[in-house]
């Protein structure tokens, strides 16, 4: 497939027929979804769905045996490492919340930012009104603006879950891939994801993996069931939770 | 007519007997021949020695070894000729009477080159027909080396009567050896000579083809495909030689690094002071001889059977009070691990020093483990060879420990999933320290079994830490298998790199070798992947 | 180095600890050369050269603080580098003696002419001037350290298997050096020197001169890691340390950020071991034991790692207690002592002295804030963890 100079497909993020597998032991098996630009997609599965491995394939950590992983229609994702990928404007939240613990809430915002990422770049960084005026905003929106000096590490876990949405903000991807950006939170707190998501969806792409069925229900977009590795079912929320293949998944056989 | 011919037969040995045993009652030709030694001249000497090697009396041994080793004795005077032994007593060398002592007049009997070839070749026909096996080998084997003409006569008597395969042959190569080398043997002799030397096949072989000097053509052909078909069998040799030499390295290698397989790979502890545990159960065996020594002596033999259990148990409560008092404190910090159990080697090493001296101690291999074999043309020392039986041995032993022991089981399930396992009621800081304290007592085996091989002091695990961690990192962490397959490749890698590039230059390209490897595969040959390898 | 780099760098720490290390660099040449022997306060040559050698171990503790400490990559090779710098002085030492050596051959040094040496190896070509030799300080251990580093960094070897293949290095590099058909005067190494730039290196100037230099090399590197360190070079490396996959989810080239300060750390420890080499006489191959480059390690865990202070107090200090005891009837046990001190210092004071230090007055300070904004005090605020 020559895929230099023509987009093969409309996408933002297509999957075709992709399979991996450790020790014998098939995590993905014949996996295909595809992601229209700004769309939000919702992701659930039991345990061992192949949820992470999925999201570890598209941010190049982990090679798939066989398929396609295309971004923006043109880009071969399988051949790309994960620093690559991220400039290319996939950003990524871990499933545990993952921050720079013994850096300052500010710090971490300074270190998403997409600006020059060499290390010349950085050796030489000065900080300039318009970066400062951009971290102020995020805090803003991720309501951390009174923590900003304290270290990230101190921060609650729901505000960790927060700083590294905010720190995907700075960092401005095309696509945002969410890993479970609520567990451990309050109901509020879930709440105020939800809705923090829908606003970060009207600019960017998302794709959001999570257990909690009432945070899927509030998001209201449209939602993938994968089970072992493959798609079980795509619809509306309610639809898929009343497709009994789903409800033999989730209650077992 | 058959009593009749009995009876003749009969006689004629009878009469043979006598003449053997009366001999020496008659002042004739051997006495004679004996007192030309006193002559003080090489070519009397020469007869002499030819005369004596060829009367068939039983002195003529004694006073040809005595001339070889400068203590046949004789006086020019009186024409006496004595041979001192070796403890100091002396016999008249014509009757074979003792002497109270030698004449101070009396003289070695003097040598020159020439005169040692006839030695060598008249001691060679003479303990031909030794009724000792071994001492007919070596006879046949010495006039292999010498293949003097006059040797020719006795090797062919000898072969007559030979009946033991091993003499035969040997006898059969030094007669090939004689005439290859005799001027005027016939083509066909000579023929037969190269073929069995090509069937021979070593080294020695080689040399004499390749040194035989001018030839027929029909010779000269047939000597130098035998050259090249030894040539080739040598290489094969030669290998199997390095296989060897190999497989008894992957097995010390291996010996020290199982410990190490299971603290490092399956608990994933990095324990510097792994290396000492080895020299600790290298110390166990030396305390152990010296009791033995001291106390029971006949129990010798036995010593390390008795210090095998005791390093495991010695080094093992060792383990497991460092695993309490300092590991378990570190469990998640690697590298704070590396450097504490540094730290604890500085430690166990001057107390080594300050217990038993900074110096060599002495570790006796027991009479079963001393000596050597041939293999074909290899030869393979028995320390050597148990070493690498006792090493299998442990590893199938581990293995089965670890598969179908409740421990075993515990220990898998605690490094699969810590969490898990503690919920199930698996407790799991008693196999922490059991994991850590199994590891050490390996590595105590290890240190009696290295004992043998390797000068005991209290840097003897310094120089196996390096080799251990490579051998483990090579073979994959976390799996026994990659550990056994790690050892053997590096190994038998290194003893082939050896004669090629030097002992020191092969082991600095092996550790170069293996750097470059670790960064192609990061977990080593045999890797565990998925998710296992996260956490 | 631009002016806003300098400023960032320069913290009250570090403010005090460049004062300190020069007033030490300028007095104590002084008092040396101009105060009478014999006087109190008159420091005898020895002296001079043995703090010279300290100094240089802090030059050596700090470049390993910076990778270990803020990139989280444990060298137990740096040994090598700072051997390789070593090295590389030592032989344009070596070429300095002409004809004042034993077999008084214009060229070729003794140990060759005793190894029967036909002509200099190529490789010694050009070190007989100094910018060369110089620059061989930083070129040799510098390309080493880019060459391993781009192998392992780009595999993505971390951790104790980095720590591990780094020992490797330094063992292989010991048993190529022992050889005498190296090149390097096997076992017994290069020694018996004379002139360095024309001077005596035996002399009290030279000597007092040395340290001097010395000291300005700390200054100048402990200069150059607070730059890369306050800089936002310098966070990155943090982030690396604490999350390398998390970071380059962020877009780092994590495997580029780790050459360069291996590298530069590399190049550190090879300028210490240039200083080291003409203060002690002698550089041999003992030098690459891997033994000497963990109690390396263990300096800048004594000093307090991810601190820079700390590692160079942490150098001074280990090797001022290992020349006490181990010049005494405690020299038998000074190893118990020092493996008693890798065990404890893991173990108790994790953080080094200075970063306990640091602990301490930072939870005192923000008691006091907290004090005199009493109001602003809310729930939640726990104290900051540091970093492990």
């Amino acid at each position: 497939m020559n895929v230099m100079d023509t987009r093969a497909t409309s996408a933002m993020l297509y999957l075709d027929g992709v399979h991996v597998s450790f020790d014998g032991f098939h995590a993905i098996n014949n996996l295909s979804l595809t992601l229209e630009p700004g769309e939000m997609r919702a992701i659930i599965g039991p345990n061992g769905a192949g949820k992470t491995t999925m999201m570890d394939i598209i941010t190049g950590k982990t090679k798939p045996d066989e398929g396609t992983v295309l971004f923006d229609g043109v880009t071969d994702l399988t051949r790309l490492d994960e620093t690559r990928i991220a400039e290319l404007g996939i950003g990524r939240k871990f499933q545990k919340p993952t921050v720079f613990e013994s850096q300052t809430v500010q710090d971490n915002l300074l270190l998403a930012l997409n600006v020059d990422h060499s290390v010349r770049g950085t050796l030489f960084w000065r900080g300039s009104k318009a970066e400062s005026e951009r971290i102020d905003k995020v805090l803003e929106t991720i309501r951390l603006t009174e923590a900003r000096n304290r270290l990230a590490g101190s921060l609650s876990h729901g505000q960790k879950q927060w700083l590294e949405i905010g720190m995907l903000l700075a960092q401005d991807p095309k696509l945002l891939l969410v890993d479970e950006p609520v567990a451990g939170m309050t109901d509020v707190e879930t709440h105020l994801t939800a809705e923090l998501l829908k606003e970060i969806n009207k600019t960017h792409t998302v794709m959001v993996v999570e257990h909690d069925m009432t945070f899927v229900r509030e998001l209201g977009v449209k939602v993938t069931c994968l089970h072992e590795g493959t798609v079980l079912a795509e619809g509306t929320i309610d639809q898929v939770s009343s497709n009994e293949r789903v409800i033999e998944v989730y209650l077992g056989r | 007519m058959p009593t009749n011919l009995s009876a003749r037969l009969c006689t004629f040995v009878l009469s043979l007997f006598l003449i053997a045993f009366a001999l020496p009652a008659f002042a004739g030709p051997f006495e004679d021949a004996v007192a030309k030694f006193a002559n003080d001249d090489f070519s009397d000497t020469e007869e002499a020695i030819a005369a004596v090697a060829s009367s068939g009396n039983k002195l003529a041994f004694p006073i040809i070894s005595a001339l070889q080793d400068g203590r046949l004795m004789a006086d020019s005077d009186s024409k006496k000729v004595y041979v001192t032994g070796a403890d100091g007593k002396s016999i008249d060398a014509a009757t074979g009477e003792a002497v109270a002592s030698v004449p101070d007049s009396a003289s070695a009997v003097r040598l020159n080159n020439r005169l040692r070839r006839s030695v060598d070749a008249a001691l060679g026909s003479l303990t031909l027909q030794s009724p000792d096996v071994g001492t007919r080998l070596q006879a046949a084997q010495s006039v292999f080396k010498s293949h003097e003409e006059t040797a020719l006569e006795p090797v062919d008597a000898a072969l007559a009567k030979e009946t033991n395969k091993s003499v035969k042959t040997a006898l059969g190569e030094a007669r090939a050896a004689i005439l290859l080398f005799k001027s005027d043997a016939t083509e066909v002799e000579k023929l037969e000579a190269v073929a069995t030397l090509r069937a021979r096949g070593d080294q020695e072989a080689m040399a004499l083809l390749t040194g035989m000097g001018d030839q027929p053509a029909s010779v000269t052909k047939a000597a130098a495909s035998a050259i090249s078909s030894i040539q080739s069998s040598l290489a094969v040799w030669s290998t199997v030689q390095n296989a060897w030499y190999g497989l008894s390295l992957g097995s010390v290698l291996l010996l020290a690094a199982i410990g190490l397989a299971i603290t490092f790979g399956v608990m994933g502890v990095i324990n510097m002071a792994h290396g000492e545990m080895v020299m600790i159960g290298a110390y166990t065996t030396f305390v152990v001889q010296e009791v033995i020594r001291t106390r029971y002596p006949g129990l010798f033999d036995y010593s390390l059977l008795i210090a095998v259990p005791l390093a495991f148990l010695v080094a093992g409560a060792i383990g497991v009070l460092i695993e309490r008092s300092i590991i378990r404190f570190l469990y998640g910090r690697p590298l704070e691990t590396l450097l504490a159990t540094w730290g604890l080697s500085l430690v166990l090493q001057q107390a080594v020093r300050t217990m038993f001296g900074p110096t060599n101690r002495e570790v006796g291999n027991p009479s079963w483990m001393s000596g050597a074999f041939e293999l074909g043309q290899i030869t393979i020392t028995y320390n050597r060879l148990w070493i690498l039986v006792f090493t299998l041995a442990v590893f199938a032993i581990l293995l089965a420990m670890l598969r179908y022991t409740a421990l075993g089981l515990e220990m898998r399930a605690v490094t699969q999933n810590r969490r898990m396992a503690a919920s199930m009621g698996i407790a799991t800081s008693r196999v922490d320290a059991l994991t850590f304290g199994l590891g050490s007592g390996i590595a105590g085996i290890a240190g009696v079994a290295l004992s043998q091989i390797d000068n005991v002091s209290p840097n003897l695990g310094q120089s196996y830490i390096i080799d251990s961690f490579m051998v483990v990192v090579f073979g994959g962490v976390g799996n026994l298998w990659g550990t056994l397959v790690g050892a053997f490749t590096l190994g038998i890698a290194n003893k082939f790199l050896e004669p090629v590039a030097g002992a020191v230059l092969g082991k600095i390209a092996i550790l170069v070798l293996i750097i470059l490897f670790i960064q192609k595969r990061p977990r080593g040959l045999f890797a565990l992947k998925g998710r296992a390898v996260e956490a | 180095m631009t002016p806003h780099m300098l400023t960032r760098s320069l913290d009250r720490g570090a403010t005090i600890f460049l004062l300190v290390v020069a007033a030490i660099g300028v007095l104590i040449p002084l008092s040396n050369l101009l105060l009478p022997a014999g006087s109190v306060l008159q420091v005898p040559t020895y002296l001079v050269a043995l703090w010279g050698k300290y100094v240089c171990y802090a030059i050596l503790a700090l470049a390993i603080d910076l990778i270990w400490g803020y990139c989280g990559i444990l060298s137990l090779g740096h040994g090598a580098f700072f051997a390789l710098g070593g090295y590389a002085m030592g032989m344009y030492l070596m070429r300095q003696i002409g004809t004042r050596g034993v077999y008084g051959n214009p060229i070729l040094p003794d140990f060759m002419v005793f190894l029967n040496y036909s002509k200099l190896p190529w490789y010694w070509y050009g070190f007989d001037m100094f910018w060369f030799a110089a620059l061989m300080v930083l070129v040799v251990p510098g390309l080493l350290a880019f060459c391993f580093g781009w192998l392992a960094f780009r595999s993505r070897v971390t951790g104790v298997y980095l720590s591990i293949i780094t020992q490797a290095m330094t063992y292989a590099l010991l048993l190529a050096f022992f050889r005498n058909d190296f090149g390097f005067g096997g076992n017994n190494g290069l020694t018996d020197f004379k002139d360095i730039l024309g001077l005596n290196v035996q002399a009290e100037g030279t000597r007092a001169a040395l340290f001097a230099l010395s000291c300005l090399a700390l200054i100048v590197g402990f200069l150059i890691c607070r730059a890369i360190v306050s800089s936002k070079l310098g966070k990155v490396l943090i982030a690396v340390r604490d999350a390398e996959s998390r970071t380059r989810f962020l877009g780092y080239r994590v495997e580029s950020y780790k050459l360069f300060v291996f590298t530069v750390s590399a190049c550190m420890a090879g300028v210490a071991g240039a200083l080291y080499v003409p203060q002690v006489g002698i550089i041999n191959p003992s030098e690459f034991a891997p033994g000497n480059s963990i109690e390396a390690v263990i300096w800048v865990a004594v000093g307090g790692r991810g601190t820079l202070v700390g590692a160079a107090l942490g150098a001074v200090v280990v090797n001022y207690a290992k020349t006490f005891f181990t010049s005494g009837m405690l020299a038998p046990y000074w190893l118990f002592m020092l493996g008693a001190l890798f065990i404890l210092v893991t173990l108790l004071l994790p953080k080094g002295i200075v970063g306990t230090f640091n602990a301490w007055w930072d939870q005192s300070k923000e008691k006091r804030a907290a004090a005199s904004t009493s109001a602003a005090a809310e729930d939640g605020v726990t104290q900051p963890k540091m970093a492990e």
